[in-house]
């Protein structure tokens, strides 16, 4: 059995190149130029899928993005789920298998529901599993539902890629009405974008004989697509799909498998002038009992699978439609040599013009497809007439066209308006939001002529017919066979009160899923319409949302993946954190730091008790690169300084600094850090490492919209210094060692003060300032001799036993310090009272942002959660950070959590710091941590578990 | 993906920019306003069906704090209505 719907000539396929593929296990032969789809029909496999909901044999129902049934899973290198059969190009060794069927489509276990479908209407899930709650069942039903799973792993070869483009005119589609639009502004002059979605140009021209001026039309399309080529001016992409049409004339393109490369996806950002929305249009499916057996097909596909690909699925013909375009199709059967048993017409006059076209056929008007017998393909129609007569006609092709809908989803993306026609039963633009134009099909010019001189083609007659109703109809009529939603789903809804035609689409999901109801949707709203009595303008669309067809989310993402995604940030000693056995953490701001040193056989705590005794001990080094840094100057900088921190920072004199908070003007704490002034005009900022930029916009957006009168100049200088900040009873004899000539006595150059100079040789600047509570010298230098600089103070304190410091460490020092971690103390309901820095708050000045609105908080004097320190009854026991502390321990309502809890060499003990409701006035009591099955006793103190009077830190 | 047009860069597409939100009333001083003004300051925002007066930050260009206008029904960047200030 091969290829035995195959005609024995003709068609735009390569019948010298043969292409091997397998479909559900088993091998088949197809051409080049087929899709998995027109291989399929050409090997005659009738079943090709199993429906979503009730199971259902599907095969192939059209032959392009609106294909509803026949969705498949690939394997290997094209490993992609829920692809339209009729969107796969077929290539040597594809793979694939249809989605939502086990173990085969042919034998399918999930079959049992067709006979549970009375009892699975619409809204079934909804109302079924909503006790005690839907998450319970989610998981099974999900399963069921067998759409595809994502691919395990991305694949192995190529890459996806995205480009920006620019256009004068960007042209959807590349029909006929496409390429005549891109011929004329291509030949004005103008940059053109034509994207078009199919592999070759020709939109419908591709599958129907039609003919201009005496030649094939075919002829004429390829000539067009020479001249474009000509033409420098001219970007022409085949294989790439406009899918969404964003604000501002922003088109997004797809392009598939580009320049036969190793790119798999090219995603375009085209911002086009001008648009022209050429992008054709779709059948519709006609609705009647059982319109969904395999071997019932639209029209217009089973006339493409001939004149494109050669392939005829099936050998005795029936069609049913309520227009004209269906008699071309017979025409071409005809021609074709296969036998056309009958054309039902729902018409009660068919046009002169139409029956001329097939004579020898029978043409039964004011006739109905009433049922269609045959499980896995169909046998025989039934032909209804408006008398009532009712024929059996036995075929294996049920060829139905219902009318056709323009493409109008880029337009109504763009928010651009939709009316309803009533000579063509269809919704077409309206009125344009953004510069577009519709033309071709999509406007509503249904035949060639009317879109190119010379162009000629049957015109297009309907009369609507939204869905077959007959008196005693059994069997289901689909109104989309993707999410199986028949005619009953949409009139159960309507009953219930869902008669929004939004409400409708979510509660019977119909026209949701792969192919967005692209054949169906029409008669969703007919039906809707027939049931209200309303015209289907009232009832209206839902609303187009993109994408058109579905977009892999490897285009989405283009080459954005892993680290080129969010880049980290590192520091010149990242190589020799690295060397030297540094296990790397991220740090705010994608910071790469080190977390820990461990030495041979340590594990986390050894090492960090090993880096922290050094620093309370001996003396440790870690690199304060990181910390947001910032260069103020200008004549109104003390002002602007003044009123961004919440204590007085103007009365700092040059070579002086000072900790302060800034707040915003909610009275939130937004940042903590250190301002130093370093001459008359120029201040330094600097912020805590995750919030630098956060902290600049913050200081950009007020200096340019409240003061900009205000002269203040901000420069980032971050990354212009880093530091080496060595810290510990021994940090002065380290520095020595360095060799500096800066005087390091206390004396001279104390606490929070700064000096110019070098050190080992570098210039320097060395600021006094502590996070962890010792002796610091923070030594900065230019980036270039960072890791130099670095290298020396691990030479030079050798001697003294210094060691590198990691993250992990810093926190324990600076818990035992009861220093501020924004993120661990302070969250959006804490201000500087509650942390005990009532101080910070300035009483001297008028203004500054946050302070009427704290004031304003705390004349409610509600009860606030403080800040304390926790020492853990059992000093060996953890409490876990963020657990909650209830009153006595008992199940209540919380009264404060526990913010962080480390283990203190110093004090040989776990310590902790926590908020707790009126925490100042309970020094000395017991709190209680709850756990899930334990309560933790913990004692309450001031949050400082390490020299309280700052002695070490000044000396 | 909007078009926002700065003033040293030209019409820039929307992912440089980091949006800053509607433009309210100007700060008062807040020593002369009651508690029911100052709070009315801090939380209410302008949220009008039509043109708002809005703020974007050109991180990833200039710097430049950009004013604009724009309709809330279609995203147009348009003219500062005649009845703003």
């Amino acid at each position: 059995m091969t290829q035995n719907n195959r005609c024995a000539s003709g068609g735009r396929i390569d019948r010298s190149r043969t292409l091997r593929f397998t479909f559900n296990g088993k091998s088949y032969e197809g051409f080049e130029g087929d899709t998995l789809a027109s291989a399929l029909l050409a090997n005659d496999v009738r079943v090709t899928a199993r429906s979503f909901k009730y199971h259902r044999p599907r095969g192939i129902v059209g032959h392009g993005p609106e294909e509803p049934a026949t969705l498949v899973e690939l394997d290997g290198e094209d490993a992609s789920g829920n692809r339209p059969a009729t969107t796969v190009p077929l290539r040597d060794g594809l793979s694939a298998r249809s989605v939502n069927c086990w173990p085969s489509p042919e034998f399918d276990i999930g079959g049992v529901n067709q006979l549970l479908s009375r009892f699975i209407p619409a809204g079934f899930y909804y109302k079924t599993f909503k006790w005690p709650n839907w998450h319970l069942f989610e998981p099974s039903i999900r399963k069921a539902a067998g759409l595809a799973a994502a691919p395990a792993q991305p694949p192995s070869s190529g890459h996806f890629e995205a480009r920006h483009a620019h256009a004068d005119v960007l042209v959807a589609g590349a029909g006929p009405a496409g390429l005549k639009a891109a011929l004329k502004a291509g030949r004005a002059g103008k940059r053109v974008f034509l994207a078009d979605e199919d592999s070759e140009a020709g939109g419908s021209l591709l599958n129907c004989d039609l003919s201009i001026d005496g030649q094939p039309a075919m002829g004429w399309v390829e000539a067009a697509v020479l001249e474009l080529r000509g033409m420098a001016n001219v970007t022409h992409l085949q294989n790439a799909t406009v899918w969404a049409y964003r604000e501002h004339n922003l088109l997004i393109v797809n392009e598939r498998n580009p320049d036969q490369g190793s790119i798999i996806e090219r995603s375009w950002r085209v911002r086009a002038g001008e648009v022209v929305i050429a992008t054709g249009a779709t059948e519709r499916a006609m609705v009647f009992s059982n319109n969904d057996r395999p071997g019932v097909m639209l029209a217009s596909s089973v006339q493409a699978y001939f004149n494109r690909w050669g392939v005829i699925p099936g050998k005795r013909v029936v069609l049913f439609t309520n227009n004209n375009s269906a008699y071309a199709v017979a025409s071409d059967l005809i021609a074709a040599g296969v036998r056309v048993e009958a054309i039902l017409d729902s018409r009660s006059c068919v046009p002169q013009a139409a029956l001329e076209l097939v004579p020898e056929i029978t043409v039964q008007s004011s006739t109905v497809v009433g049922d269609v017998r045959g499980h896995k393909g169909v046998k025989a129609v039934k032909a209804v007439s408006s008398s009532g007569s009712v024929n059996w006609i036995e075929c294996d092709l049920l060829a139905h066209s219902g009318g056709w809908n323009p493409t109008v989803h880029l337009w109504s993306q763009s928010r651009s308006t939709l009316r309803f026609d009533e000579d063509l039963a269809a919704f077409l633009p309206y009125q344009p939001v953004q510069n577009c134009t519709a033309v071709g099909a999509a406007a509503g010019q249904l035949t060639l002529d009317q879109i190119i001189d010379g162009g000629e083609e049957l015109a297009y007659e309907i009369e609507p017919l939204w869905r077959v109703d007959l008196p005693g109809q059994r069997g289901k009529a689909f109104l989309d066979i993707q999410n199986d939603v028949s005619v009953s789903d949409v009139h159960l809804a309507l009953r219930e009160g869902y008669d929004n035609v939004e409400h409708v689409k979510r509660y019977t999901t119909g026209g949701m899923g792969i192919d967005q109801g692209k054949t169906g949707n029409i008669n969703i709203i007919g039906t809707v319409a027939m049931q209200k009595g309303v015209p289907l303008q009232e009832v209206g669309t839902t609303t187009f949302r993109s994408p058109y067809t579905p977009v892999s989310f490897g285009a989405i993402g283009g080459l954005r993946e892993d680290s080129v995604l969010f880049p980290y940030r590192h520091t010149p000693v990242t190589q020799w954190n690295k060397d030297n056995g540094a296990v790397m953490y991220e740090a705010g701001a994608r910071w790469r730091r080190p977390g820990y040193f461990p030495q041979q056989g340590e594990g986390l705590q050894d090492a960090v008790n090993r880096e922290c005794r050094a620093v309370r001990e001996g003396v440790g080094v870690y690199d304060g690169s990181p910390l947001g840094t910032f260069e103020l100057k200008g004549r109104d900088v003390p002002q602007f300084l003044d009123f961004i921190y919440s204590n007085m920072v103007s009365s700092l004199t040059p070579g002086n600094g000072r900790y302060g908070l800034m707040l915003s003007d909610d009275g939130l704490i937004l940042d903590d850090g250190v301002v130093f002034r370093l001459d008359e005009h120029r201040w330094l900022v600097s912020t805590s490492t995750g919030h630098a930029d956060s902290i600049n916009q913050h200081m950009e957006k007020l200096l340019q919209t409240e003061f900009p009168d205000w002269q203040v100049m901000i420069t980032t200088v971050t990354s212009q210094w880093n530091n080496a900040t060595i810290c510990g009873p021994r940090a002065r004899d380290v520095m020595q060692a360095l060799g500096t000539d800066v005087d390091l006595s206390p004396e001279v150059f104390p606490f929070m003060s700064f000096r110019d100079g070098t050190v080992a040789g570098f210039p320097a600047r060395i600021v006094r300032v502590s996070f962890t509570g010792e002796l610091s010298f923070e030594v900065n230098v230019a980036p270039r001799h960072m890791a130099e600089l670095w290298a020396k103070v691990i030479e030079a304190g050798a001697p003294f036993g210094i060691q590198p410091v990691g993250s992990e460490s810093s926190h324990v020092l600076r818990v035992e310090k009861g220093f501020l971690s924004l993120g661990h103390e302070v969250d959006g309901t804490v201000d500087a009272y509650d942390l005990g820095m009532g101080w910070a708050m300035s009483k001297k000045k008028t203004d500054y942002l946050g302070k009427r609105s704290i004031q304003l908080r705390r004349e409610g004097k509600a009860t606030r959660r403080e800040l304390v320190g926790i020492l853990p009854e059992d000093h060996n026991r953890q409490v876990p950070e963020g657990a909650p502390l209830t009153p006595g321990g008992r199940k209540e309502a919380t009264e404060g959590l526990v913010t962080a809890c480390v283990w203190s060499v110093v004090n040989d003990r776990w310590v902790g710091l926590a908020l707790l409701k009126n925490g100042h006035s309970r020094h000395g009591e017991i709190a209680h941590v709850r756990l899930k099955d334990e309560v933790i006793p913990v004692k309450i103190t001031k949050p400082v578990f390490h020299d309280p009077d700052g002695k070490l830190l000044r000396s | 993906m909007m078009l926002i047009p700065c003033p040293f860069c030209g019409k820039r597409n929307e992912s440089e920019f980091i949006f800053g939100g509607a433009v309210g009333a100007d700060r008062p001083d807040p020593n002369s306003v009651n508690d029911a003004e100052w709070v009315e300051y801090l939380t209410v925002a302008p949220n009008p069906l039509g043109p708002v007066q809005e703020r974007w930050w050109h991180a990833r260009g200039c710097s430049e704090w950009v004013t604009i206008w724009r309709d809330t029904r279609t995203h147009d960047i348009v003219e500062a209505p005649d009845d703003s200030e």
